[in-house]
């Protein structure tokens, strides 16, 4: 009953944290996929400087926690390049560098997880590289990722909540304000996590529908 | 056949930088469009009732409403930007502020790095510990004890001096709520707060099991922060303005309203 309260009290403060939360995982994690499968190809090229590029940008990633990227980006790097720049796009960069990276590990290793030999024989069939990929590759090697791809979206969005200390005002930090004021941190937090809990079960549950849906479509070929 | 494929794959790497480089350019022609008339960046704590807090969303307390009201009668406009303290002096000597009204006492350190106002609120630091807590009653007594202190504030500042003095162990915090719960919840022994904050949770928070232990360790006046050498017009506004709402008394009703006797 407690609880109720306090989220009916709060309502415009949650709401708000909630919608800033949701804007920026779904900004970083579109921004993310994309950065995944570029850098995951360059992986993957023969083209030595490509592969440099995509192995330094992995090992930069992975070698530093995302808060010090945030703040790096922030207070370092953004003021150099624009003074008052806005946080939001601050935040959103660095997700997206930081989910980017592990996604780009992430297509690599499915794209490694079809049999070369498939390659090899659609190509001496006369595909070319690109239709391949597409027809042959790309379908088999998408449902290899897909599990490991939700986990990486969920991942990202918990990680929204280190973007606090770059001022960006969603859900933990709209949490950490309405403690500030009601001084009720076990109910108010607990609130907190219920909302992320609904927030990340909606993310699953929606993620399994598409899953279920690709493996249909691919039955059915 | 394979190089046109890494072809194709960098102009789509440069087009998804040039997208992220274009969101950051946007924003700054929309700044650019606002600079005849520029729009202050000014920060303020997100969690420092009653200097400022959140309440039924919107800001208040005695620095956001003494900002407003000097704003008005200088005629200057600002966006106010809360957020944690220990972001606001590296948010003002990077750039990302233009200023900052934070609750901060004017010390000598940050007057290396800062330029301040004239003091507009008399403050100063107070040690605070569990109200089950007897032992400690003075400065002298806060020997080998354990502190709750938040990043980058006078208190860390007094702590981190005196850590070797009285073999202090410091727990750090992001914000005063936390600072409080560390000693509310028995973690550290005391904590180290500006008086008038922690003497108006002490009033507002029935449920409050802290208490002031003993005298101020020293008083300190709260300024008006911008970059050093940066800003100063919005300075001398900000003088000027806090020097006519005293005259005219909106001052003393702002400041009644949070700290009455």
């Amino acid at each position: 009953m407690q609880l109720f309260n306090i989220f009916m009290d709060n309502l415009p403060s949650i709401l708000s944290g909630i919608m800033v939360t949701i804007k920026l995982s779904i900004i970083s994690l579109l921004v993310a996929v994309v950065l995944g499968i570029v850098f995951g190809i360059f992986r993957l090229s023969k083209i030595k400087i490509l592969e440099g590029i995509a192995v330094g940008y992995l090992y930069i990633i992975r070698g530093t926690p995302l808060m010090v990227q945030a703040l790096f980006i922030y207070f370092g790097i953004a003021p150099l390049i624009i003074p008052r720049s806005d946080p939001f796009i601050c935040g959103v960069i660095a997700l997206s560098l930081n989910a980017g990276a592990y996604m780009s590990e992430i297509f690599r290793a499915g794209i490694l997880a079809v049999d070369f030999g498939q390659m090899e024989a659609s190509r001496s069939l006369g595909l070319g590289y690109f239709k391949t990929m597409q027809k042959v590759i790309l379908p088999q090697a998408v449902k290899i990722m897909i599990p490991s791809i939700i986990n990486q979206f969920i991942v990202t969005m918990k990680d929204t909540s280190i973007l606090t200390v770059i001022s960006i005002r969603e859900l933990t930090a709209s949490g950490q304000i309405i403690v500030a004021r009601n001084f009720k941190p076990l109910e108010t937090y607990g609130v907190i996590a219920v909302m992320y809990f609904l927030l990340i079960t909606a993310l699953s549950i929606f993620s399994s529908y598409v899953e279920r849906r690709l493996h249909r479509g691919h039955k059915s070929n | 056949m394979k190089r046109k494929t890494f072809i194709a794959l960098t102009c789509t790497l440069i087009l998804a930088m040039a997208a992220l480089t274009g969101c950051g350019s946007k924003k700054e022609t929309a700044g650019d469009t606002a600079s005849d008339d520029k729009v202050y960046l000014i920060a303020c704590d997100a969690k420092y009732a009653p200097f400022s807090f959140e309440e039924n969303g919107t800001y208040k307390g005695i620095d956001v409403e003494l900002l407003d009201a000097i704003a008005k009668t200088e005629g200057f406009k600002y966006e106010l930007k809360p957020m944690d303290f220990s972001a606001v002096i590296p948010g003002i000597t990077s750039g990302q502020l233009d200023g900052a009204i934070a609750g901060m006492s004017i010390t000598d350190e940050r007057k290396q790095s800062l330029d301040f106002s004239e003091g507009y609120f008399e403050s100063g630091l107070s040690i605070v510990v569990n109200a089950n807590n007897t032992d400690i009653n003075s400065e002298a007594d806060l020997q080998s004890k354990s502190a709750s202190i938040k990043k980058g504030t006078a208190g860390s500042q007094f702590a981190e001096d005196n850590t070797d003095k009285y073999g202090l162990k410091l727990n750090y915090f992001d914000d005063s709520p936390t600072m409080f719960l560390d000693v509310e919840n028995g973690n550290s022994d005391f904590l180290l707060e500006d008086y008038p904050v922690i003497a108006y949770k002490i009033k507002v928070d029935g449920d409050s099991k802290l208490r002031i232990a003993g005298d101020k360790l020293y008083t300190v006046d709260y300024g008006f922060a911008v970059k050093k050498d940066d800003n100063q017009e919005l300075l001398k506004m900000f003088n000027d303005g806090l020097k006519k709402i005293k005259e005219d008394g909106t001052y003393d009703k702002i400041v009644g309203q949070y700290v009455g006797e």
